[in-house]
Order: structure tokens, then C-alpha cells, then sequence
């Protein structure tokens, strides 16, 4: 599907996707026929509510007294000065309420489903984080919650899965196929197939079919509106790149999608490398993968040559995701976005340095991130500045790490 | 006249309905399938229904699930799945087989080349589950053009409009998803079944069948009531799963099955 030949885009007014939800060739409705009225529905409320100024005011006083926002912008001088080059900039979206950016899109989404008469939420969950911020807003509005969860995942995050169980829901142990993230999305969608007369689902990443890429899109694109001004404060200009860790890709849309109209600002999308993409043990499917259509939407997969889909791995289990949103599919084909890989010894690494250097302990996602903001910092000048996306804190990952390290705790 | 016009027609002709019973393709092992598919024959199959194993079924239940995942197991390929049909249509001309799956082999396969080896192999219809007539446009060009008829599925959550489209966009024959689930769940309403069908009625003339939670005679000849076929998917794979370890076993025990629905599909209205 991929095109050899894209015409140029108009940058300053883009505007994506199309009434039908697609990012180019990208993107779209691929369910069966039992969810299509249910996501005309959601469409249609979604829209509604988007423009509802009550709907913002409501949503604008939770994400400043709920979530805490907005996220501090924190120049890293240490970690800048020892790399010696470009100066960094973390939105800190790790001090977000439940720890990483995935509340930002729950909070909303929640809201969203209170209007629409709805009594029970499902979500799927990769490290937790999503299923941790579902669990959480579905407490306080009062509301069942049910997670899907990979089997292999549950054991990888067991602190996540108690916090979920802490906060009232139910935590649902996927046993199928390679038993995670992906596996949990296609069990999440079973259930709301069964139930979807008074039930939700919040989808956690810019994946899925549409509205749900451009939804969870302008759910998360807070992140970059607040780094826009505060970096204005800081610099008197705009950074002179973006980076942000992909696996479905929220936290990387909604840093970017604020600044696609500023074609002087580049961004780096990083995809992890897993034991690396030679390997082919990895999870990297816009370095690697082919267009495909999954879980709702065309996009690029992680795929063999007769549409299976396949293993994929990563040390972290947020980024452990075959596909990738659709957006970043069409922002890789025109250009827009540059996407690379990071492994997870690399990963790793970064992890080490952000916590000896900053005090600041980032979750495995992010520090993928920031392994590659690093490289990117060394090849910059100290005139130059970047803003990598935190996504989330580490203390989730801390079993894994030191389980690797060989430490037992 | 093709397979399927011939084979509606000469159901309506003798006062019967028809059977479909489902099978995955390469389940649970490839040179299961086609001995299968005869013996279903044999047993009062008048369409066979032949699922593409997909590694992620998301529309399906742990029933067809795991015969996807065993199918997949030793890598049945949709080219495996084509030869399969080609091999059965050597001794069968007649019974009209059609495909059911998901979007993506057919996606990566490419879909004129899928469209033409699906009509060179003998392959009458297809199901495609993940793709709405929204975004089919491309490949129904392709079948169109391969004499290939798309068989599109309508839900109970389906309105009126909807059913409207994809009334003038389907091919062979319409299937209704009988509840809102999936595959081999429970719970038919009968009543809500024959409203519905009353309502697709209004806007073709295709025969409808019905599936989703068809699994013995009671439930087949509920649903038969006021459709034309019924799908039995999960029951069957059943006893495929659970003779998987002798073949000769699994065609006996399929063929049993299917006999005791036949008397559910004769002379219903």
C-alpha cells in the first residue's frame, strides 16, 4: 500500500485523518459488522463532544486537578553537559497521576463515556500503565473496569496488576497467541463485541479502528501544546527537535502532532530494536514491518508472507506491539517523521543514566527515548536544543531490570 | 448460473434449507481437510463453509481460535488453503465452497492475484469478517472481475442503512450473526432473529443464511425458521478438536453430527 510516489503535503494545514478515519492509505474501519454501529456511535458522540465547550471546561479542570497538569519541562543540564551537546529538555509526563501519559487519554475517554449512558469500561494493557490509568478513572467515576492483560505480561508487571486489582477491577489473564499486548487487544474487542449495548472500551494507544487513532490522538496531543509554550519561556524558540518512544505510538502523536505544522522542528519517532532489527527479534514494525491491516486499522505490521502476524520482543512490555498507529504510518511515508530503533541493552543504559545523572528513575518505554535523544544530543551543537518525551516512570520496571542485572529483590 | 444460484435454487425446489458447516482449513492437520470436506458432503453438506486460519481471529471464539492456532501450528498458508479446494474440487463440481477470514493474508497475498488463483481454485464465495463494504471497494472490484461473490456479514446492532448497503453490495447469499458475540456463544433469540431477517428481506433477494451459536438440532431449526441456511462453525470444530489425534475418527464423528441436523433443515415452513 505504501506508495513510491507521495505528493508533497501541505504541512501548515494538515489535516488528517478523513471523515472515514484514514491517514493517507492508512487508518480506517476494518471490524466486523457487529462494532461498526458501535464505533458510528462513538464517532458521532465524539465529535459532538469535542467541540462542547462544557465537555473541554470538564475535561480541562480534571487534567489540572486530576492528572496535575500540566507536566513540568525540565532542562537535564547534567545528562546535557556530560554528553556535550545539545541541551535536553524531558516533558515530564512520568509526574503525571498513575505515573506516565496514558491518563491523559483516560481521563478523557472516560468522561467521553459517561456522556454516552455507558456503565462498564474494558481496556487492554501491555506494561499496565493504560490498564492501571483505565482502572483508576473508572474508580472514580464509579464505574465496572475490566483489563485484559497478556499472561506473559502479568508476570512481567505483577505490581501493575495488583495496583489495577487495588483500584476495583478485574484483571482478565490472556492466555492466547504470544499471550500479550496483542493478544489482550484482540480479547478486549471479543468482550465488547458481547457487550457492547453498556459497554466502553478505552482504547490506550493511537491504534484500533477509527475515531480511536484520532481521539486518542487529540486526547494526548496536551503534551505537545504545554511543551510549545514552555519551551517558548525557556528558549524564545521552538526546539529544534522531538523525540518520543513508539509502540502503538500515543505518547509519540501527542508530542508531535502540535508541531507537524512547524516543518523546522524535526521529530524522531523510536521503535525498540528488541535483541535487534537483524535479529529479527524486535518490535519495530515501521523500521521493518510491511502495511497491513490489524486490529482495525491498515497500518504497518510485523508480519510473515502469508499475513500472520508475528512475535514480537522488547524488553519493555509497552512497546512489546506488532502494529503501530496509523498516523505514524503515514508520517513515515511522507517524511514528516524520522523512525528509528533502539535495543534494549541501549534502552537499558539510557535507564541507568537518566537515574545516576537526574534522579529521575524512566520506565523502560521511555528510555528508549532517551537512549536515542542521546545519540542525537552528541550530534547536535550546544546552540541547539531538543524535548524528549517521559513518558512514564520506572518504578514498574525496576523487577525487570534488576532480574536482568541478575539481582534478586 | 453459478454454484451457489444453482445449489439455492435446487434447495428451494425440494422445500429445503440449507446446511452450512464450517471447518479450518488445515485442522488439524493439512491432509485432514479435503477427506473432511467430501465426508461432510457425504453427511448432508450443501455448502461448505472453509475458514483461512488467521493468527489473530478477533472476531472468533476460543472454539476457532484454537483450531486457528492448530492449523497455523504447521503453517497453513491461504496459498495451502487454495490447494486444498482445488484437490476437493477434483471429485466434487457441485457443492459451493466458500472462504471465510480475516482481511490480512488476502492484504499481503495482494488482492487481485488472491482473486484469481480463489476462482482458478474453484472457490465460489468469501467472507471477508474484518472488513466492513466501507473500505471493500478494491477488492470487490477484483472479485466482480473473477466472478468471486462477496459474502457480507449483518449484525444485530446493524440499522436499517447499513443493512440497505450492504444488501446491494453482497453477492451469493447474505449471512446474519445471530446475537452479538462471537463464534460458538450462546443464546439465540429467535424472535429478534426472524425481525431481523424480515428487514433484509425488504432489501434483497439473496437467500440469508444464519450462524453464530447453531449447535444441534433445536438451535438449527430455530434459526432455519425463517432463513434460507444455517452455519454450524463451532460444533463442528468441536469434533474435530476432539478427535484431533485420528483423522479417520474426526470424519466420522463430523459426518455423525451433521446427520442429526438434517431433519431440522427439511420442509421448516
Amino acid at each position: 500500500m505504501a506508495s513510491d510516489r507521495i505528493p508533497d503535503q501541505d504541512w501548515q494545514h494538515y489535516q488528517q485523518p478523513d471523515a472515514r478515519g484514514h491517514f493517507g492509505p492508512y487508518g480506517g474501519r476494518f471490524v466486523g459488522e457487529t462494532l461498526m454501529a458501535p464505533l458510528l456511535e462513538l464517532t458521532a458522540a465524539y465529535e459532538r463532544y469535542r467541540n462542547d465547550p462544557q465537555f473541554q471546561q470538564e475535561l480541562d479542570r480534571d487534567l489540572a486537578h486530576y492528572v496535575g497538569r500540566p507536566s513540568p519541562l525540565y532542562c537535564a543540564e547534567r545528562w546535557s553537559r556530560i554528553l556535550g551537546g545539545a541541551r535536553i529538555y524531558l516533558k515530564r509526563e512520568d509526574l503525571n497521576h498513575t505515573g506516565a501519559h496514558k491518563v491523559n487519554n483516560t481521563v478523557g475517554q472516560a468522561l467521553l463515556a459517561k456522556r454516552m449512558g455507558k456503565t462498564r469500561i474494558i481496556a487492554e494493557t501491555g506494561a499496565g500503565q493504560h490498564g492501571v490509568a483505565s482502572a483508576t478513572v473508572a474508580a472514580r467515576l464509579g464505574l465496572e473496569c475490566v483489563v485484559y492483560m497478556g499472561a506473559e505480561d502479568i508476570q512481567r508487571q505483577m505490581i501493575n496488576v495488583y495496583r489495577m486489582r487495588l483500584l476495583g477491577a478485574t484483571v482478565v489473564p490472556v492466555t492466547s497467541g504470544s499471550r500479550t499486548l496483542k493478544d489482550a487487544l484482540n480479547e478486549a474487542m471479543r468482550d465488547w463485541v458481547t457487550n457492547v449495548d453498556d459497554t466502553f472500551y478505552i482504547i490506550g494507544t493511537v491504534a484500533g479502528p477509527h475515531p480511536y487513532p484520532a481521539m486518542v490522538r487529540d486526547f494526548q496531543a496536551v503534551i505537545g501544546r504545554e511543551v510549545r509554550t514552555q519551551i517558548m519561556a525557556f528558549e524564545q524558540r521552538l526546539p529544534d527537535a522531538l523525540v518520543a518512544c513508539v509502540g502503538g505510538g500515543s505518547n509519540a502523536m501527542g508530542l508531535f502532532y502540535p508541531f507537524i505544522g512547524d516543518t523546522e522542528v524535526k521529530m524522531y519517532g523510536v521503535e525498540a530494536a528488541g535483541h535487534g532489527l537483524a535479529s529479527g527479534q524486535h518490535a519495530a514494525p515501521l523500521c521493518a514491518g510491511k502495511p497491513g491491516v490489524l486490529h482495525g486499522n491498515r497500518t504497518y505490521l510485523m508480519e510473515d508472507d502469508n499475513g500472520q502476524i508475528i512475535e514480537t520482543h522488547s524488553v519493555s512490555a509497552g512497546l512489546d506491539y506488532p502494529g503501530v498507529g496509523p498516523e505514524h504510518a503515514w508520517l513515515k511515508d511522507t517524511g514528516r517523521v524520522n523512525y528509528v530503533a533502539i535495543n534494549d541493552d541501549e534502552a537499558l543504559q539510557a535507564f541507568h543514566d537518566l537515574t545516576r545523572l537526574e534522579g529521575i528513575i524512566p520506565a523502560l518505554e521511555s528510555s528508549h527515548a532517551l537512549a536515542y535523544g542521546a545519540k542525537l544530543a552528541r550530534q547536535l551543537g550546544a546552540d541547539q536544543c531538543i524535548v524528549i518525551n517521559l513518558s512514564g516512570r520506572g518504578d514498574k520496571d525496576i523487577h525487570t531490570v534488576a532480574a536482568r542485572e541478575g539481582i534478586k529483590i | 448460473m453459478t454454484r451457489l444460484e444453482a445449489r439455492f435454487a435446487q434447495l428451494r425446489a425440494s422445500g429445503r434449507k440449507a446446511l452450512i458447516p464450517y471447518v479450518t482449513a488445515g485442522d488439524p492437520q493439512k491432509e485432514t481437510t479435503v477427506p473432511l470436506m467430501h465426508a461432510m458432503v457425504a453427511a448432508g453438506a450443501d455448502i461448505i463453509e472453509l475458514g483461512v486460519p488467521f493468527s489473530d481471529p478477533m472476531a472468533d471464539g476460543p472454539m476457532i481460535q484454537r483450531a486457528a492456532e492448530r492449523a497455523l501450528a504447521h503453517g497453513t498458508s491461504i496459498h495451502d488453503v487454495l490447494a486444498m479446494v482445488r484437490e476437493f474440487r477434483q471429485q466434487d463440481g457441485v457443492t459451493p465452497v466458500v472462504l471465510m477470514g480475516y482481511l490480512n493474508p488476502i492484504e499481503v497475498m495482494g488482492y487481485e492475484r488472491f482473486a484469481r488463483a480463489a476462482a482458478q481454485a474453484g472457490v465460489d464465495g468469501v467472507i471477508t469478517v474484518d472488513l466492513p463494504p466501507e473500505e471493500a471497494a478494491d477488492l470487490l472490484r477484483e472479485f466482480a472481475h473473477h466472478q468471486l461473490a462477496p459474502v457480507f456479514l449483518i449484525a444485530p446492532t446493524t440499522p436499517p442503512d447499513r443493512v440497505q448497503t450492504i444488501c446491494a453490495q453482497a453477492r451469493g447469499f447474505v449471512y446474519y450473526v445471530s446475537m452479538k458475540g462471537v463464534t460458538g456463544a450462546s443464546h439465540l433469540d429467535y424472535a429478534s432473529i426472524a425481525e431481523k431477517i424480515q428487514l433484509i428481506r425488504r432489501y434483497t433477494d439473496l437467500p440469508v443464511g444464519v450462524g453464530f451459536g447453531i449447535k444441534d438440532v433445536q438451535t438449527a431449526a430455530g434459526a432455519a425458521a425463517n432463513a434460507d441456511a444455517v452455519v454450524v462453525g463451532s460444533a463442528v470444530v468441536q469434533r474435530v478438536e476432539d478427535n484431533k489425534d485420528d483423522s479417520a475418527r474426526i470424519l466420522t464423528a463430523v459426518a455423525e453430527f451433521l446427520r442429526t441436523l438434517a431433519p431440522a433443515l427439511k420442509n421448516v415452513n
